[in-house]
């Protein structure tokens, strides 16, 4: 039977303005895990019940630990930043590997486009590691502070570009921009960030007549697929549901573009 | 130690059940529960055609809970038929049904539908939704309304039929008397409480439904008093939930009146709260020297 399971903190620091980078070690070795795939993560403060997702940025070789990069963005994750590494509070509860994750074999031997906005550069960076394909990397930031984390990372993968809002590193202006001012030519896209990135996304693949898998977020209660609370809707009836939506978080959380309706 | 209940004519292994809507079709939890373990899995509403849901956010965290707007989104009866009924009848459990609808007609078309499956135990008839706008609570808020989609299910169908109450009302015996009187089987409550979360620095709903229904430990003193009330004013048994956790929340629902227990929200706190809720009952049987569990039925003292 699968469980939580208890892992305990190995490193966790922050590696930009309220962004931490957390590498874990669960008690017992991990499954296979696909790159796309997220966690859930169980809190001591009793007043923050359910899991927070969060998406599996690396594994170890052996598979004995993982590395989560996640932005503080209220009481959960707040709490998360404040474990340290052998106190007692140095371990978390977690529920995974979730979901299903990038196709990695739609990709394989072609000329791949990875983007990744802000908070979504994270998964990237097992799929960089594991993806056997040409890999132009594009991720996108808010400004000069966050500017570069996860980069250095992502670079012994593929040739990674930057761009960010500001101007202040890389290109100035979106992903997008930076993939058509850097004239990137790609037969398939991967990509994980906020939901109009995401449209661009989509708007880009379409233009370009070419497959986008998009990673999507929406607001979870179990994380397994049993409560419905997590869907995304679908352009055909989905197979599970028999209705058009899917389960972002079962179904999902990586979709094909022309599937889902965003 | 004998933890066998029995519910009109129905004979459980054990009390523990899961609360419709919180356990998926039973497939969602089978890696993490052994399903052969549970004394009934009730599955999520299912009505007479698929049914969408509602928008997203669905759901949201509070303090002591969650709230969840999903709209009663389900595939419809044909596929939980072809798909859900075969899956679970691999296991040694009881099938317990959760029902629909929007009519009293789209009621009673599962209902008669379900009637050709032997294998399901008995019917959970789902009056009690605040999340759909037709029907569904319509009926359970209303004693005459209540007492009327009673009587028409009972008409036509060919399992025991438990009446799933709301507990949005201001006299949960009334409503209860009225199910009996209509002929009800059994009764399970509570449902969830109406509430709304406001995220103030966006100034928005949370719930893009805006309300949603309550559940998890912030609910459970509510539910076992209304437990407690339903179970002075009627005869039939009562399956009680709200918020239960573990084997104590069990044994209070118990001593309160019900029969037998639903896990709902707590499954997604631990997907294997139902199995610790069974072994923490067990536990306490056993410390306080329980040799059946129908003793601690309404065993409540002044
Ligand atoms: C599949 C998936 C992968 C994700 N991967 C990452 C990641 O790698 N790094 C990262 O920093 N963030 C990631 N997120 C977002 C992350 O889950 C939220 O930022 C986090 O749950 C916030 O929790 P909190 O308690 O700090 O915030 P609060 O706002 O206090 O949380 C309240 C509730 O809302 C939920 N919630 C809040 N924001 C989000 C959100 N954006 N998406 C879904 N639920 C949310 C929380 O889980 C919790 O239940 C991911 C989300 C999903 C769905
Ligand atoms: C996500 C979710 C979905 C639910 N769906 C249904 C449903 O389809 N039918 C139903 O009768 N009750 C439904 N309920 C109510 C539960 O079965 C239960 O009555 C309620 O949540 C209280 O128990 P709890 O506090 O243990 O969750 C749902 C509850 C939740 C949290
Ligand atoms: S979070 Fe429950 S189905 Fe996705």
């Amino acid at each position: 039977m699968k469980r939580r399971v208890s892992a305990e903190v190995i490193i966790n620091r922050e590696i930009a303005p309220a962004i931490y980078d957390m590498w874990i070690q669960p008690v017992q070795k991990l499954p296979e895990i696909n790159p796309g795939q997220f966690i859930g993560v169980f809190l001591k403060d009793k007043s923050l019940l359910l899991p927070r997702p969060l998406s599996i940025c690396e594994v170890n070789a052996d598979r004995t630990a993982l590395r989560i990069v996640y932005r503080i963005a209220g009481a959960g994750t707040h709490e998360m930043s404040l474990r340290r590494p052998n106190d007692g509070l140095g371990y978390v509860t977690v529920l995974g590997p979730l979901g299903n994750g990038f196709p990695l074999e739609k990709g394989e031997g072609k000329r791949t486009l990875l983007i990744g906005g802000g908070i979504g550069i994270p998964p990237l960076l097992e799929l960089a590691k594991r993806l056997k394909a040409e890999k132009q990397i594009v991720v996108g930031y808010q400004n000069c502070n966050t500017a570069g984390f996860l980069q250095r990372d992502l670079a012994q993968y593929g040739t990674v570009h930057v761009a960010t809002e500001d101007g202040s590193v890389g290109t100035k202006g979106n992903v997008l921009d930076a993939v058509r001012q850097k004239r990137i030519e790609a037969d398939l896209i991967y990509a994980c960030g906020p939901m109009p990135m995401l449209r661009a996304v989509k708007a880009y693949a379409q233009e370009k007549g070419i497959p986008a898998y998009i990673s999507l977020e929406e607001r979870m209660a179990c994380g397994v697929g049993a409560c419905l609370g997590c869907v995304v809707k679908t352009n055909q009836v989905h197979h599970h549901t028999n209705v058009n939506n899917a389960r972002i978080c079962t179904d999902g959380p990586v979709f094909e573009a022309d599937e889902v309706d965003i | 130690m004998n933890t066998q209940i029995t519910i009109a004519g129905v004979t459980f292994k054990n009390p523990v059940m899961t609360a419709s809507g919180t356990f998926g079709s039973g497939m969602e939890y089978a890696e993490f529960v052994d399903l052969n373990r549970l004394g009934a899995v009730v599955t999520k509403g299912v009505a007479n055609v698929p049914w969408p849901g509602n928008p997203t956010p669905r759901v949201a965290e509070v303090y002591g809970g969650m709230l969840n707007a999903i709209g009663l989104q389900n595939p419809g009866i044909d596929v939980f038929l072809e798909r859900d009924i075969p899956f679970l009848k691999q296991f040694d459990t009881k099938i317990i049904v959760n029902v629909c609808g929007r009519t009293v007609q789209d009621y009673v078309d599962v209902v008669e539908r379900l009637g050709d499956e032997p294998a399901v135990a008995m019917l959970e008839i789902n009056v009690s939704c605040p999340n759909v706008k037709e029907g569904a609570i319509a009926f359970g808020q209303n004693a005459d309304a209540l007492s009327g989609i009673t009587r028409e299910i009972k008409r036509h169908a060919r399992q025991p039929v438990i009446m799933k109450l709301s507990p949005n009302v201001t006299d949960i015996a009334k409503m209860a008397k009225a199910a009996e009187e209509a002929g009800a089987d059994a009764l399970s409550l509570i449902n969830t409480i109406t509430g709304m979360k406001i995220d103030i620095h966006k100034r928005k709903f949370a719930l893009a439904n805006r309300t949603g229904g309550l559940s998890g430990p912030a609910i459970k003193p509510i539910a076992v008093r209304m437990v407690y009330q339903a179970a002075r004013a009627v005869k039939i048994p009562i399956i009680g939930m709200g918020g239960i956790a573990n084997g104590e929340d069990a044994v209070e629902f118990l001593l309160a009146g019900a029969s037998a227990v639903s896990v709902g929200a707590m499954n997604f706190v631990d997907p294997c709260t139902t199995e610790v809720v069974l072994d923490g009952i067990e536990y306490y049987m056993r410390r306080h020297d329980v040799e059946n569990i129908s003793d601690l039925i309404g065993a409540v003292e002044d």
